[in-house]
């Protein structure tokens, strides 16, 4: 078949292609953006009209893909791991349901936080739910795995969570693309009550959830994603989950013989390859890409058994995510370096674009909130959270999707005053209405400033639902029509903007502001595309 | 063969762009690539790399260990030296001299170009002049590709073809100009490197 040179999110995606896919829901979240915007860019799935379209939120793109499994067709649904939080609800309760056709849940773990104010690790949710998990350690194991996670899917009725990391997700490397298999046809589940999760059907379906899981625990001692391999010496055994096999072969490839090694790319992880390894040698090292799941599981709360190196007790970094050097050393090789950074090189952290209206909209709020003092301005995720640092000092928060909104509220409730709220366009329909029809329903006295860039920023530049929408928004959800205030954050409007701003922080009750200017970044892609069309 | 390349440089200055005309001259060449990137956060002036890894055999991590890196291609002076704990005793940096100053504490050029010099084997080139001669200006990045293209051991009629593919739909004009650029910078190079 053909050779591809993909990025593992766009591996991912082509996989789901070939292997019939006909619905793909995410929200945009780094590292797992590129899987849905290889679909949207792909000719075959325009051509069968997949469906492709962003979602509010990941929770409403979760749901989706469970009812287009309802429907009995192939779904994906994909997610930064915080988005897999946000979707949770439906994901852990789809566990529950069921599926009818296969569904892929893919969350994109952030180890090291490159992009991410956590790094939290995606296969804990396996765990807590009792779905399959797939973790692969290299692109083509990712788009292999694919066809094999809509099998397991099928063949257990269950989501298969697809769990990778920034490096797989943004690295590209070689891809053999297998044969076509067409999209599955309408079909409805054979009980009609499969998706009924009233209490008394719920508890039946908890007990073959917990089968299933157990089978699966069985299934997975001859998946062809975890495999033992013996070794000459039987000193030092190695455990590898997913990515971290990737490292280890780098530093192994040619001593491989002289190591016992076991892979671990299928969870949940069958206990007989685990005791396989664990009885046969002296000690055993376990490298993971994020939390010490594994690790924890082998060595029990007693750990009074086999002798075991890993994150836990410090052989390999308890945060971060791995390196070659990280594994070469936990294995006891010895660690190449090139020179040390010379003292002159500073830091170059990111920063607003010439030209940005957030960095406008932050001057003028500055300006109206230094009466006050520090402390009154709470700030969500995006490219705006940029403000937290020199020279703007604007924020004070950044802590989830659309929190901005509800802790100023919260914030307004202990006495602060005024509360302030910065919110992107995107993050604001993503999780931010609910939080301001909390705030219209108690008449909350706190401002919120939606940085309206018409686009989701960071990411790249994605279309945003709230585009030409914040205003009836606002007022449908009860914002007085005479607090809803449209600025235009440029140079030239900074003391009038500013002043708005400060009669809306002595307003007694709810106000919005929208700061409206697009984003420069999508502004040049735009003009740049215009006249290339001329 | 093995090359383990860094390529380096500022969110918005085109690393991409020579990573992707690597990519495509080592499809070419039928060799294993790997080629992690940044996405994200960074892109928005910060600092931004990408390990590039070719092989005639199969590759295992998606990161260059540190010291093994061949070559350091950077379109920016103080953001080569960032890297030079991955480069090897006998590795080569090629860098762009013309600073991008987006921060406020930015060292003397002087002083950067000092520390360039200290590597054995290096090359400096004033990529966004030879770029605006070749009538391209925005072509800086590809003048820095030909510059370190001696080091990377593909026909350098590969990477001329990759240039072409990448850039084939920007139209005939732009073409010419980033193949001029990617040739003049392969000139300097060698010129410098003896």
């Amino acid at each position: 078949m053909k050779k591809l040179l993909l990025l593992g999110d766009e591996a991912i995606a082509q996989a789901a292609l070939d292997a019939g896919l006909s619905g793909m829901y995410a929200y945009p979240g780094t590292p797992s953006t590129e899987i849905m915007e290889f679909i949207q860019n792909s000719k075959d799935a325009a051509g069968r009209n997949v469906h492709r379209q962003w979602s509010s939120n990941e929770k409403t793109a979760m749901e989706a893909a469970l009812g287009m499994s309802y429907a009995g067709k192939r779904a994906m649904v994909a997610m930064k791991h915080v988005g897999l939080n946000v979707a949770a609800d439906g994901f852990i309760n789809s566990a529950m349901t069921g599926v009818n056709g296969g569904l892929i849940v893919v969350s994109a773990d952030d180890p090291s936080m490159h992009s991410s104010q956590n790094e939290q690790d995606s296969r804990f949710y396996g765990k807590f739910s009792l779905v399959p998990c797939f973790e692969p350690s290299n692109q083509q194991e990712a788009y292999d795995m694919v066809f094999d996670a809509f099998e397991v899917s099928e063949k257990y009725k269950l989501p298969g969570l697809l769990r990778i990391t920034t490096r797989l997700a943004h690295s590209r490397a070689n891809i053999h693309q297998k044969a076509h298999i067409p999209e599955k046809i309408l079909s409805l589940p054979a009980d009609p009550l499969q998706f009924v999760l009233l209490p008394a059907i719920a508890r039946k379906k908890y007990k073959s959830l917990l089968s299933s899981y157990e089978s699966l625990r069985y299934e997975n001692r001859i998946s062809k994603y975890n495999n033992f391999k013996d070794g000459n010496r039987r000193a030092l055994g190695i455990i590898a989950c997913g990515i971290a096999y990737n490292y280890l072969l780098e530093n192994i490839e040619e001593t491989i013989n002289d190591f016992p090694v076991l892979k671990i790319s299928a969870y949940p992880f069958p206990s007989d390859l685990i005791k396989d390894i664990t009885g046969r040698c002296e000690e055993i090292l376990i490298l993971e890409e994020g939390a010490p799941l594994l690790e924890e599981s082998v060595r029990g709360i007693l750990d009074d058994g086999i002798k075991i190196y890993g994150r836990l007790d410090g052989t390999v970094p308890r945060d971060g995510e791995l390196n070659p050097a990280i594994v070469a050393k936990a294995i006891g090789l010895p660690v190449s370096y090139g020179k040390d950074v010379p003292s002159i090189v500073k830091m170059r952290p990111p920063s607003f674009c010439n030209g940005c209206g957030h960095s406008d909209m932050f001057n003028s709020l500055n300006e109206a909130v230094k009466p006050y003092g520090q402390g009154h301005v709470f700030s969500d995720i995006g490219c705006y959270t940029l403000a937290a640092l020199p020279p703007y000092n604007s924020i004070n928060s950044c802590v989830d999707m659309g929190a901005s909104v509800t802790m100023a509220i919260g914030a307004a409730d202990a006495g602060l005053f005024p509360s302030i709220a910065v919110i992107g366009d995107s993050t604001f329909t993503h999780s931010g209405m609910t939080g301001l029809l909390d705030a219209v329903d108690k008449n909350s006295s706190v401002t919120i400033i939606i940085s309206d860039n018409s686009t989701t920023g960071m990411t790249g530049g994605q279309k945003s639902k709230a585009t030409g929408r914040l205003e009836q928004i606002c007022e449908g959800i009860g914002v007085l029509r005479e607090h809803i205030r449209v600025i235009v954050p440029l140079r030239k409007n900074h003391a009038a903007n500013a002043l708005i701003m400060k009669a809306e922080f002595e307003y007694k009750g709810v106000s919005v502001i929208i700061a409206l200017r697009e984003c420069i970044q999508t502004a040049t892609k735009r003009k740049r595309s215009e006249t290339s069309v001329e | 063969m093995k090359n383990d390349i860094i390529i380096s440089g500022v969110g918005g200055q085109g690393i991409l762009s020579i990573a992707a005309s690597i990519g495509l001259a080592a499809v070419a060449n039928d060799l294993f690539l790997k080629q992690a990137e940044v996405h994200g956060m960074s892109q928005r002036g910060g600092d931004v790399q990408s390990h590039l890894r070719l092989s005639d055999k199969k590759i295992s991590s998606d990161l260059i260990p540190y010291g093994e890196a061949n070559l350091i291609i950077s379109v920016e002076p103080m953001e080569s030296l960032r890297y030079l704990p991955w480069l090897s005793a006998d590795g080569w940096l090629v860098t762009n001299s013309n600073p991008f100053i987006n921060i406020p504490d930015y060292p003397a050029i002087d002083e950067i170009l000092k520390e360039i010099k200290k590597v054995k084997n290096h090359i400096i080139i004033d990529a966004d002049g030879i770029a605006k001669n070749s009538g391209s200006s925005r072509s800086g990045n590809m003048v820095i590709l030909g510059a370190a293209s001696p080091f990377i051991d593909m026909p350098f009629q590969s990477l001329e073809n990759a240039v072409r593919e990448l850039f084939s739909r920007k139209g005939e004009e732009v073409v010419q100009a980033n193949l001029k650029a990617l040739k003049t910078g392969r000139e300097r190079s060698i010129a410098l490197k003896v």
